[in-house]
């Protein structure tokens, strides 16, 4: 069979480089990232975009910075599998191949003139960074903001500096929970979920934002639920292996949807009766 | 007169051998061959008396032709950066001899492919390969079950159709431009007589009876409700218990598509391929995301899916079912996992049977 070069082709990657590389912990590398002629991403808070490296693979990464930072995007790649091990190696001034963005993000449209809960639970702070950046940027267009993270120990937390940020603006309150402290630490100890009663909103015009590991959203939104926030303000990313994102491969799907294009922003109310969903 | 004579030709079945021939010189032609073991695969011909005009569906249906197992999707050279060209492999062919079953799971993947974002590789190859059908006059085997899905008959998806209407001849559907010019070229074939299409309208008031019912007993109607129904249902847990998770059934099926993408560098290690291969549901780590989260963990659940992906989801997606009756998943299951079986079982467990409707023979 004859091989014949196309135009248009889905499969086609942009050359991205690598302005800034840098481990934010042992596991966790951050990257920013240029695509060719300072051309914009033009993505919405919680799409993903495909990295490749030619010769090694290709893999969806969640976009970490909001489109209100103009120039460049940001990733942060945890040392998982062969891509994400492979793209640890790289540094500044190397390139990347990227795809996309692919996916449906969050609805900022909708948030708009609504209060905001945030739940980030380890990595989900990766993703939902997007977003809350994105809100702090446009803040007098959002209600009041709540923050709220957990992750396993201080060591394992991300943006740091960022963190110490949002903990001083007095136009949002946020709050950080990790589960095992250090003799260091001086904040919250214990589970997510533990830090959710205790927060004062108003649930008709309140939306959560939930971002975690898979076992963590079962308890994060009964915790919610019981806050009375309705399930369609609930609003969840869900991680699967979008190997295409384009809705074809089938490795993202859940049920009839695939995660790459109905997803990965879901709200509750869409997948709370879906087995293969939580 | 149900049929329009002027898209009608016959062909003498002493001139079948002429046509092959003919066709072959101007392009290459692919039809289903005899095979040990009673099996039969689509292969390159090059004269009439190569093809088994009757056939049981081949080992892989015509599927390795519009989406090949192994694809190149781009070239790179990373010696001065990320450079990839994206490509598609292609090649003008004709196939011939293809049930109306696998007509049927070519326009599945039609419907797959054309849906935004399209995927071009599959649509430009789509677009080279002339398909002749060939209708099958009475079942092919106990497996198959096409009455239930209405494939038994031809719905379209194709350049030309041949039905055998007697000893001597074939008649001939002209579907298409491009089968228009194959009849032209051949010069073979001769105008359908009013007795000719009598003939066809004949067999198929026939074949009526022979599929006079479903395979299974429910009506083609309700076999939404009953996949709305069955989702807990214990059969899954059955499913399970004999499923080797080998992904033969995914293979075989002329409407799965699901791939891996994959990279390949020449021993340079600059220069490479990025290719894509069949990839299967059935697969333990298919569904694996990098933490190790499996969310298709369970064999039941991974069985339970497949299903779904014929009988339901496409439903509500594409409008049809993406099972296509040829029971190629049936016959070439280790584990002897049978379509009509599983079916059957739904249904008698959601007491949906409808005797009137179908009746299960398993053979």
């Amino acid at each position: 069979m004859k091989a014949v070069k196309i135009k248009d082709s889905e499969y086609e990657i942009k050359k991205g480089k690598i302005l800034k590389a840098k481990m934010l912990t042992t596991m966790e590398k951050y990257f920013e990232i240029a695509l060719p002629g300072g051309e914009s991403l033009d993505h919405e808070p919680g799409q993903f975009v495909e990295v490749s490296i030619l010769g090694i693979g290709e893999a969806p990464i969640s976009i970490s910075s909001s489109p209100t930072k103009r120039g460049s995007f940001e990733l942060v790649v945890r040392n998982a599998g062969k891509l994400s091990g492979a793209l640890h190696k790289l540094e500044a001034g190397d390139e990347v191949g990227i795809r996309g963005p692919f996916g449906k993000g969050f609805p900022v449209r909708i948030l708009e003139g609504n209060d905001l809960l945030f739940v980030a639970a380890g990595l989900g702070v990766v993703p939902l960074r997007s977003l809350i950046n994105f809100v702090i940027d446009n803040r007098r267009d959002f209600g009041k903001v709540n923050i709220l993270l957990g992750c396993r120990t201080p060591q394992n937390m991300l943006f740091n500096d960022e963190l110490e940020q949002w903990g001083k603006r007095l136009d949002v309150n946020f709050n950080c929970t990790v589960d095992k402290a250090d003799p260091d630490w001086k904040g919250n100890v214990g589970l997510i979920t533990t830090l959710i009663p205790g927060i004062n909103l108003e649930p008709e015009r309140t939306f959560a934002v939930v971002v975690g590991p898979p076992i963590m959203y079962k308890f994060v939104i009964v915790e919610l639920l019981k806050k009375q926030i309705p399930e369609r303000q609930i609003l969840v990313s869900l991680e699967r292996h979008m190997k295409c994102g384009l809705g074809k491969c089938g490795h993202c799907q859940i049920n009839n949807m695939y995660c790459c294009q109905d997803g990965p922003v879901f709200t509750y109310d869409k997948i709370k009766g879906i087995p293969e969903a939580l | 007169m149900l049929h329009n004579l002027e898209q009608y030709v016959v062909l003498a079945k002493s001139d079948f051998d002429h046509f092959i021939v003919a066709l072959a010189r101007e392009q290459k032609v692919f039809a289903p061959v005899a095979k040990d073991f009673g099996q039969f695969s689509f292969e390159q011909v090059t004269e009439g008396r190569q093809v088994a005009l009757k056939y049981i569906p081949t080992i892989l249906p015509p599927k390795k032709y519009f989406m090949p197992q192994y694809e190149t999707l781009a070239t790179f050279d990373t010696s001065t950066g990320q450079n990839m060209e994206p490509v598609v492999e292609y090649e003008k062919m004709v196939l011939l001899g293809v049930h109306t079953c696998d007509l049927a799971g070519i326009q599945c993947l039609n419907m797959v492919f054309n849906e935004r974002p399209k995927d071009l590789n599959y649509l430009i190859r789509k677009n080279k390969i002339t398909i002749i059908g060939y209708e099958c006059n009475d079942y092919c085997d106990k497996y198959a079950s096409c009455r239930l899905v209405h494939n038994h008959t031809p719905n379209g998806g194709y350049d030309l159709f041949f039905t055998d209407i007697s000893t001597d001849k074939f008649i001939v559907h002209v579907n298409t431009l491009a089968g228009e010019e194959i009849i032209e070229k051949a010069n073979v074939f001769e105008p359908a007589s009013e007795a000719d299409l009598k003939a066809l309208e004949k067999l198929r008031t026939e074949k009526r009876a022979i599929f006079a019912k479903n395979e299974v007993p429910i009506e083609h109607e309700r076999i939404s409700e009953l996949f709305d129904k069955a989702y807990s249902s214990k059969v899954w847990e059955e499913l399970a218990e004999k499923c080797l998770a080998c992904g033969n059934c995914t293979n075989v099926c002329p409407s799965c598509y699901c791939f891996d993408v994959i990279d390949e560098p020449n021993l340079d290690l600059k220069t490479g391929k990025r290719y894509r291969k069949w990839d299967s549901c059935q697969n333990e780590t298919f569904a694996k995301v990098a933490g190790g989260e499996s969310f298709r963990e369970e064999r039941g659940a991974r069985q339970r899916h497949r299903y779904y992906r014929k009988f339901k989801y496409p439903l509500d997606k594409f409008s049809r079912f993406f099972c296509t009756g040829c029971g190629r998943c049936s016959r070439t299951c280790m584990a002897g996992i049978n379509l009509k079986e599983t079916l059957s079982k739904l249904i008698d467990e959601q007491g949906m049977k409808n005797p009137n409707a179908g009746e299960v023979k398993l053979g």
